[in-house]
């Protein structure tokens, strides 16, 4: 479990410092929302989704394996 | 835990799809704009779903050839959470094409009959259709042996539904999906922008490996009901 959480917020930490180009272009993109930093926000709520959905699915492994050695 | 570092990979691959697939760069295209990052999203559903049904056909030639009952629950789950996965890119696609499809001019309600004569989603239809049949048709039959090797036997023959419902038919007809009369565009290199294929290929990876992992939880809780209920 450490060893997942190290690597994830190592990460987060390196994608967070990508820096976007802005180009000019006639594609209407979120570009207010990348220079305000908002997308971020986005980000984070997403990766928290994730991350409980994850732990949920691992609690679930781990209570079969427990079923599986009660079983044997 | 059992094998736990293809699992590692998987949380991985989909925390980098969400952070990259949100925060990279992406061709600046008219019409599809930021949409384009779907490409993360609801393909790599799609991908999921043929590898995890592929996955399927094989246990169920397995169960043909061993009669091995195990092999018939192996091919059972994986067909099950490839369905989960295919509803999943379907109803993705549907919220994408009603923003990037529809008559900017008309709501996409009022624009529902041009779209719904799209190829791919017929085809797409079709093809789940037909799995969802395998479920009813396994769930109807009470004898095991006789399910078993029916549903493997269906299970070849959906497999092969798949091919001209989802892959030759919406390639030969015009169609606005990409991938309409030139070819592969998700693994077409000149297609698909190489900026993009730095997340894609990861994210197709990930989703695939969840899809396994739920799988493998599905096909040990039904091994421990079926040793229970021999017991």
């Amino acid at each position: 479990m450490r060893k997942i959480k190290y690597l994830s917020t190592l990460i987060i930490s390196l994608l967070l410092t990508v820096i976007n180009h802005a180009q000019n272009d006639k594609a209407e993109m979120a570009d207010t929302m990348r220079s305000n930093g908002r997308i971020y926000v986005v980000v984070a709520v997403v990766v928290l989704i994730l991350l409980g959905l994850f732990l949920y699915l691992l609690r679930l492994d781990k209570k079969i394996t427990r079923i599986e050695k009660n079983n044997s | 835990m059992r094998k736990s570092w293809w699992k590692i990979l998987c949380v991985i691959l989909l925390l980098y799809t969400f952070i990259g697939g949100f925060l990279m760069d992406v061709p600046r295209l008219p019409a599809l704009s930021e949409t384009i990052r779907n490409l993360y999203f609801h393909v790599c559903m799609w991908f999921c779903m043929m590898i995890l049904f592929t996955a399927s056909v094989v246990y169920a030639i397995r169960y043909l050839r061993s009669n091995q009952l195990t092999d018939d629950i192996y091919s059972r789950h994986f067909a099950a959470v490839g369905i989960v996965f295919g509803v999943l890119g379907y109803a993705t696609g549907s919220i994408w094409m009603s923003y990037t499809w529809a008559d900017p001019n008309n709501s996409s309600f009022q624009s529902f009959g041009a779209v719904a004569r799209e190829p791919k989603l017929i085809g797409a239809a079709i093809a789940l259709l037909i799995y969802f049949a395998y479920m009813v048709l396994r769930d109807s039959i009470s004898d095991i042996d006789k399910r078993a090797r029916i549903s493997a036997v269906y299970n070849i023959f959906a497999f092969a539904l798949l091919f001209p419902t989802i892959w030759i038919i919406p390639r030969i007809l015009p169609s606005l999906h990409p991938g309409g009369e030139n070819g592969n565009p998700a693994l077409d290199t000149k297609d698909i922008d190489s900026r993009m294929r730095l997340v894609f290929y990861p994210a197709v990876i990930g989703w695939t490996l969840l899809g396994v992992w739920i799988t493998s939880l599905k096909i040990r809780l039904s091994l421990l009901k079926e040793k229970r209920m021999l017991q």
